[in-house]
């Protein structure tokens, strides 16, 4: 579309989120991009794939391994009147760098006494299911949307893929987002004019009368796969697709609980103080006597990640075991 | 019938151990007579009854621990022996916030399964609304609870009552009593720079007439009798409250209560660590003599225990004095729900002009924190200014 295609067409997620960055480096000339492999590899994911040839190894940086040094980077090019935009390869690396993100880019502005935005986005692939074992599938979107002073993205389609990072570099404060690696290969069409969206708002991805399943990220797809099946057999789901996990677009989601009287919670993370029992606590507290069920929750299990298949598919929460739990909150006797 | 009950000792205070009971029953009592000696978080402080009458049952035993608003004894009133009144005559104190009567919810007990009507929120609000008796609705939710699709087959009724029950007050941990108070202060002190918008003053005050006042009148006086400089400054706070009352009092529940009577309440540092504050009652009633006889019991009651319970509920304002620990300026924070704190500090030798001339006077930083919700700024000038006046003609103290 860059090139002047016009008409509708289909592209994956990682083309969404190359697209969004080269439309970036092409409108303001302070962004650019650093990070582990983005340039001559391509990135890990292959989603910088070209654009260190297009914009050279000023605009596309490689860096050395080392989170807390080039995230560090990052802030300073940001309070020096850049726009930078760090990938951090994987959230589970991300944690080499917490302190950076923590107690650096989060709160300058506040101890600055007000004189310093962090206009830095930062850019981390997150999630398992692709058998990459324990130390690289965490999902710790949640953890990180513990922290004030930082947003939160979590793009769940190819259209907010493409949209959310402009929106991102408009944001004078730091901001997270968190791309689940076993999207990026996921296809979708989108209108020739798609471009940034914006960041505050989760948003109904399917109406419904009896439950509403608040979910986000790549869960978002098995909440849909479960609203089919259960539509067969006459249960309507309201699907909710958080998108910013920091803040939380709680009105989208009482709303929907005051429609439907019942709410789950799919969340990738774990669920003792994840974002789940967060989101759970703001129903209780905005919804209860809209509540017909007591609030539930999938979420994975409380275990390491298991390298085999069939171990991590048990592990993650899935559209069966959405069905079961759905069927059991709407119909039960007794 | 009058029900003497666990008083709040201070708008920190949740509840209080009876150490010891004064009286027995049978014993006539008299409005003011100390009945009874409770351990709150600050210090052993002695009850007073606000009834007179005898003494017809004790309820609580020594060593318990009660919440505020807990009914302690029964005191038959002497004027109707034998007809019960429906409730308790004695004032509630003024710093008591509402909710003191109150046990805390802390804890709750689930009540006995078969009892219990299950239903979701939902459910009871449409039952409520289409009048529909719970009791008479077989649940088919989760776990046998009432859905709303329960209410909604069921057929209209008589409105079902939900019954709210006890719930059973929070059995704290012992605690030492320094961390206890220093919970206390933190609690008060917390609650203070959280709810109360302080307006800072400051004044200097030429102490040298005064000076020379007290040494002339402590010649006259035997040297156990001699008065301390921080004796005329209570006075001349007390003298200069009654041309600004409205720094006297109290901002209770969003409404400026001006106190009628004058209670300073004095800030008295504790030697085991914490501070305390009690009140020197009636503080325009008394003179410089009596003011310092009833600093120097307050001083030794509250070092070693033995303060009544209106001498720590009823300061009407405070004065913190920390002159003698050498510090120039102290700004105060309020002691709620008071609406002023007077500070002051050291008087040490300045440099000083006065009709052209400069001098070395003794100078005293005076400051007032006040409470803007109640008082505006001029006022608070007025009340400096009368501080200074009242200081400059000592023998109108």
């Amino acid at each position: 579309m860059i090139d002047g295609e016009q008409a509708l067409r289909t592209i994956t997620y990682r083309e969404a989120v190359r697209e969004a960055l080269r439309e970036a480096l092409q409108k303001d000339e302070r962004v650019f991009l650093m990070g582990e492999d983005v340039g001559r590899y391509g990135g890990c994911f292959a989603v910088s794939k070209g654009l260190l040839e297009a914009f050279g190894p000023e605009r596309i940086r490689d860096t050395p391994l080392s989170e807390s040094g080039f995230v560090g980077a990052g802030i300073g090019a940001a309070l020096g009147g850049m726009r930078p935009i760090v990938e951090v390869m994987t959230v589970n690396f991300s944690l080499l760098c917490a302190d950076q993100i923590i107690n650096n880019a989060a709160v300058y502005l506040y101890m600055s006494g007000g004189q310093f935005n962090v206009p830095l986005v930062i850019r981390l692939a997150t999630g398992g299911g692709r058998q990459l074992a324990a130390q690289h599938s965490r999902s710790l979107e949640g953890w990180y949307a513990h922290i004030p002073g930082i947003k939160i993205l979590s793009p769940a389609t190819v259209e907010d893929a493409r949209g959310m990072l402009w929106t991102a570099l408009q944001d004078p404060d730091p901001v997270l987002i968190f791309e689940n690696s076993g999207l990026y290969n996921m296809e979708a069409t989108l209108g020739a004019d798609a471009g940034p969206v914006d960041i505050h708002q989760a948003r109904v991805r399917r109406a419904g009368r009896d439950i509403s399943i608040i979910t986000y990220s790549a869960s978002l797809y098995k909440a849909l796969e479960a609203a089919e099946t259960l539509a067969k057999e006459g249960i309507e789901a309201e699907v909710i697709d958080l998108r910013t996990l920091r803040p939380l677009d709680e009105r989208t989601f009482l709303e929907s609980v005051a429609r439907t009287h019942r709410a789950l919670i799919v969340d990738e993370g774990w669920r003792s103080g994840g974002i789940s029992a967060e989101i759970a606590s703001r129903i209780m507290e905005g919804a209860f006597y809209e509540l017909d069920a007591p609030v539930a929750r999938l979420c994975s299990q409380e275990a390491p990640m298991p390298y085999a298949k069939h171990m991590e598919d048990a592990v993650l929460p899935q559209a069966a075991g959405i069905v079961d739990l759905v069927r059991h909150m709407v119909n039960a006797h007794g | 019938m009058a029900e003497f009950r666990m008083p709040s000792l201070g708008s920190d205070m949740e509840a209080g151990t009876l150490l010891e009971w004064r009286v027995k029953p049978g014993d006539r009592v008299r409005r003011r007579d100390v009945i009874a000696v409770v351990e709150t978080e600050k210090a052993a402080i002695e009850i007073e009854v606000y009834a007179d009458g005898i003494v017809e049952r004790l309820l609580v035993q020594p060593g318990e621990k009660v919440p505020v608003g807990t009914v302690m004894a029964i005191i038959r009133t002497e004027a109707e022996p034998d007809t019960p009144r429906p409730t308790a005559s004695e004032p509630v104190s003024p710093p008591a916030p509402a909710k003191a009567a109150t046990p805390e919810p802390m804890e709750i007990q689930f009540p006995a399964a078969d009892r219990r009507i299950k239903a979701s929120p939902y459910a009871r609000r449409l039952a409520a609304h289409r009048g529909i008796d719970l009791g008479a609705v077989q649940g088919t939710g989760p776990g046998g609870a009432i859905s709303a699709a329960d209410i909604q087959r069921a057929v209209p009724s008589a409105p079902a009552e939900e019954k709210s029950r006890p719930v059973p007050a929070e059995d704290k941990p012992a605690e030492g009593p320094h961390t206890a108070m220093r919970r206390a202060i933190a609690a008060a002190m917390a609650r203070s720079k959280r709810e109360i918008p302080h307006a800072y003053f400051q004044t200097r005050i030429d102490m040298q007439r005064t000076l020379d006042w007290l040494a002339a009148e402590n010649l006259k006086r035997p040297i156990q009798n001699r008065i301390l400089p921080v004796v005329p400054l209570i006075r001349a706070v007390s003298l200069a409250l009654e041309e600004v009352p409205e720094l006297n009092g109290f901002w209770v529940e969003g409404r400026h209560r001006i106190a009628e009577a004058i209670h300073i309440g004095f800030v008295i540092n504790l030697r085991q660590g914490g501070l305390i504050a009690p009140a020197l009652l009636n503080t325009a009633q008394k003179g410089v003599d009596e003011l310092m006889a009833g600093l120097r019991d307050l001083i030794t009651r509250a070092r070693s225990g033995g303060l009544r319970s209106s001498e720590m509920t009823e300061a009407t304002i405070t004065i913190t004095n920390l002159g003698e620990r050498g510090v120039e300026t102290v700004f105060g924070i309020i002691y709620p729900p008071q609406v002023a704190l007077v500070g002051f500090g050291k008087i040490t030798d300045q440099p000083w002009c006065e009709n052209g001339m400069l001098g070395i006077r003794p100078i005293l930083t005076a400051t007032l924190s006040a409470d803007h919700r109640a008082v505006d700024g001029h006022r608070c000038a007025l009340f400096l200014d009368a501080l200074n006046r009242r200081l400059q003609e000592p023998s109108t103290l």
